[in-house]
C-alpha cells in the first residue's frame, strides 16, 4: 500500500490563482485506507476551498487511481463538470494524480505527499512512477514527476545534456524536462516552472515514522504477531 | 583588478580552463596557468570533468591563488550533498577563492567511475541560492556563520540548445536566484549564438563565449554527433578536413576560433576558452582574434 497524507492546506492552496474552479478527484484504494483520500479527504479539501472562495464543480472517488482505464473511464463520464474547472486536485500517491494528469488537458495539482510505498503497491508499477519523496512536486511539473523521469532528480529544468528532447545518461529515454515545459506551455502553466522550488527535504525520504508504517506486510509481521 | 570589477565595469574578459591533474603532480597544470596568465583574466579550474577522477577543483584554485593568478571554482552537484557543498565553499573562501561557476554535473556512468552512486541533493539552481545565502552569513538551514562568504557566482548555458526555451527559463531562474555571469558551452555557429543574445537581453547578465579548439575533422564531426547540444556546421567540419598535417590543423583550429571571437565579440562581454590540452594554441588564438595586448 502507498502511504500518503494530505499536504498542508496553505501549500494546496499556493498552487491556486484567485477564484480558481476546481474539481476534486480522490483515491479510493490505499489513500483512502491511511485517511487521505475517499470521502473524508474530499470533505477537508472542500472546506479548504470553499473557505478560501474556490468553487468546487464536482468531486469523485476512484477506487484504485492507478488503474488508468478506470480513471479515463470515470472522468470521461463527468466530462462536462471536469472540463468546467480551471484545475483538478487530486488526494492519492503520486502515481494517481500522473493517472489523473496523464488523461485530463488541464493542470492537475496533488492535495498529498506520498511517504512509502509499504505493501501492496496499486496496479501501476508504483516505482517508476512515484519517488515516495514525501514532498509531492508534481504541482510544478505538469503532472510529471521530476524524480522519478529524471536520473538527476533536477527540480527547475534541463541539463545541459538534454538535446532535442532525449536524456544525456540514455539514448531514446525522453528528457523528463523537456516534457515537463512542453506540457507546462500547452496548459498555459510556465509560470510554474520559474517558480523556485527550495531543496527537498530529505528527512521525509528517509525516515518513515513508526506510527506511519501501517502498511498490509507491517501490520501482518508486527502487530498481529505481538 | 578583479573578475568582478571587470565585469561590472562592461570590460571585455577572457577566461580559460584549467584541468586539475589526474594524481598529485601539478608542475604541468601550474606551468600552463604560468603561461597564460599574462593573456587572460582567470582560470576556471573543473569540477572531475565528464565524471573523471582527478585533483579537487578548490585544491587547483588554491595553488593559483598562490601563484597571485585568479581563479574561478567549477562546483557540481553530482558529488557532494548539501552538508559538503557548504564545507568545502566555506574552504573555498577561507583559501582565497572568489569565484564560483555553478553546475549540475554530468552524470558518473560518463567518467572512469560509472558504478559511483550520483548525489544531485541540490541542482544548480539551488546551488547558486545556497551560494548566495552562505554570502549573506548563514548556513542553508538559517544558523549564523562565523565570518561570511562573498563569492561572485557564475552559471552556465548552452546557447545552441535545441530546444532552446527550457534552457532559456531555467537561465531566467539562474539569474534571478543570484548568478552574476554567464560562460557557455561551445560555441560554433555564430548565428546561433546571436539568436541565443537577442533572447536573453532582458536578463542583463554579462555573457562569456565558450570556446573548444577544434583538432581534427573527426573531433568535429564526434562533438557534433555525441556531445548533447554541440552544434559544429558542416562548413567547420570540412575546412578542417581540408587542413592535412598537424601544423595545417593547429593553424585551422586558431583560425576557426578566432573567426568566432571576431563575430561573437560585439553581442557578449568576454570569451571562454577551453583548450583540452592544447593550452598552447591559446597565444596564436587570441593573437588572430586580435585580444593580444
Amino acid at each position: 500500500m502507498l502511504v500518503s497524507e494530505l499536504k498542508p492546506k496553505e501549500e494546496i492552496l499556493g498552487y491556486l490563482r484567485e477564484g480558481e474552479r476546481i474539481f476534486l478527484v480522490s483515491c479510493g484504494g490505499c489513500a483512502d485506507v491511511c485517511e487521505a483520500g475517499g470521502e473524508k479527504a474530499l470533505s477537508s479539501l472542500r472546506t479548504v476551498l470553499q473557505d478560501a472562495g474556490h468553487p468546487c464543480v464536482g468531486e469523485t472517488v476512484i477506487p484504485f487511481l492507478c488503474n488508468k482505464v478506470l480513471v479515463g473511464l470515470r472522468l470521461s463520464r463527468l466530462q462536462q463538470k471536469v472540463e468546467s474547472a480551471d484545475a483538478v486536485l487530486v488526494a492519492s500517491c503520486g502515481v494517481g494524480v500522473q493517472a489523473v494528469a496523464a488523461v485530463l488537458e488541464k493542470p492537475v495539482f496533488p492535495a498529498s505527499n506520498t511517504i512509502t510505498y509499504g505493501a501492496f503497491q496499486g496496479v501501476w508499477p508504483s516505482e517508476e512512477r512515484c519517488a515516495r519523496c514525501g514532498d509531492c512536486v508534481l504541482a510544478y511539473t505538469g503532472g510529471i514527476c521530476p524524480l522519478t523521469a529524471c536520473p538527476k532528480g533536477l527540480l527547475h529544468g534541463p541539463c545541459g545534456g538534454s538535446y532535442q528532447g532525449e536524456c544525456e545518461v540514455e539514448r531514446g529515454r525522453p528528457c523528463a524536462w523537456q516534457r515537463i515545459y512542453d506540457r507546462l506551455e500547452a496548459l498555459g502553466r510556465l509560470d510554474l516552472f520559474l517558480r523556485y522550488k527550495p531543496p527537498k527535504d530529505r528527512q521525509k525520504e528517509r525516515d518513515v515514522p513508526l506510527s506511519r508504517r501501517k502498511s498490509l506486510f507491517w501490520a501482518l509481521e508486527y502487530v498481529e504477531g505481538e | 583588478m578583479r573578475l568582478r570589477e571587470r565585469l561590472e565595469k562592461g570590460e571585455f574578459v577572457i577566461t580559460c580552463e584549467a584541468a586539475p591533474p589526474k594524481g598529485t603532480d601539478v608542475k604541468e597544470a601550474l606551468e600552463n596557468v604560468r603561461r597564460l596568465a599574462p593573456l587572460v583574466h582567470a582560470f576556471n579550474v573543473t569540477d572531475l570533468q565528464s565524471s573523471v577522477v582527478r585533483m579537487s577543483s578548490w585544491a587547483l584554485c588554491a595553488l593559483i591563488r598562490q601563484e597571485g593568478f585568479e581563479p574561478i571554482l567549477q562546483v557540481t552537484c553530482r558529488d557532494r550533498n548539501r552538508l559538503a557543498l557548504q564545507a568545502d565553499l566555506l574552504g573555498a573562501w577561507a583559501l582565497g577563492i572568489e569565484n564560483v561557476l555553478a553546475l549540475t554535473g554530468d552524470y558518473p556512468t560518463f567518467g572512469d567511475h560509472p558504478q559511483a552512486m550520483p548525489v544531485f541533493d541540490l541542482d544548480s539552481v539551488q546551488l547558486i541560492a545556497l551560494i548566495q545565502t552562505l554570502n549573506s552569513g548563514r548556513d542553508l538551514s538559517g544558523n549564523e556563520l562565523s565570518g561570511r562568504t562573498d563569492f561572485f557566482v557564475g552559471a552556465v548555458v548552452n546557447p545552441t540548445a535545441d530546444p532552446l526555451e527550457p534552457h532559456l527559463l531555467k537561465l531566467r531562474l539562474k539569474v534571478e536566484v543570484g548568478a552574476r555571469f554567464v560562460q557557455t558551452q561551445a560555441v560554433y555557429d555564430p548565428e546561433a549564438f546571436m539568436r541565443f543574445v537577442r533572447k536573453t537581453e532582458q536578463l542583463k547578465v554579462p555573457i562569456l563565449v565558450g570556446l573548444i579548439p577544434l583538432k581534427s575533422a573527426r573531433m568535429a564531426r564526434f562533438m557534433a554527433e555525441h556531445i548533447a547540444g554541440i552544434r559544429v556546421p558542416e562548413e567547420v567540419i570540412r575546412e578542417m578536413e581540408g587542413a592535412k598535417t598537424p601544423e595545417e590543423r593547429r593553424k585551422r583550429s586558431a583560425e576557426i576560433c578566432a573567426r568566432i571571437i571576431r563575430k561573437v565579440r560585439p553581442h557578449c562581454q568576454g570569451i571562454h576558452l577551453m583548450p583540452m590540452g592544447w593550452d598552447d594554441l591559446v597565444p596564436e588564438i587570441l593573437g588572430l582574434a586580435g585580444l593580444l595586448g
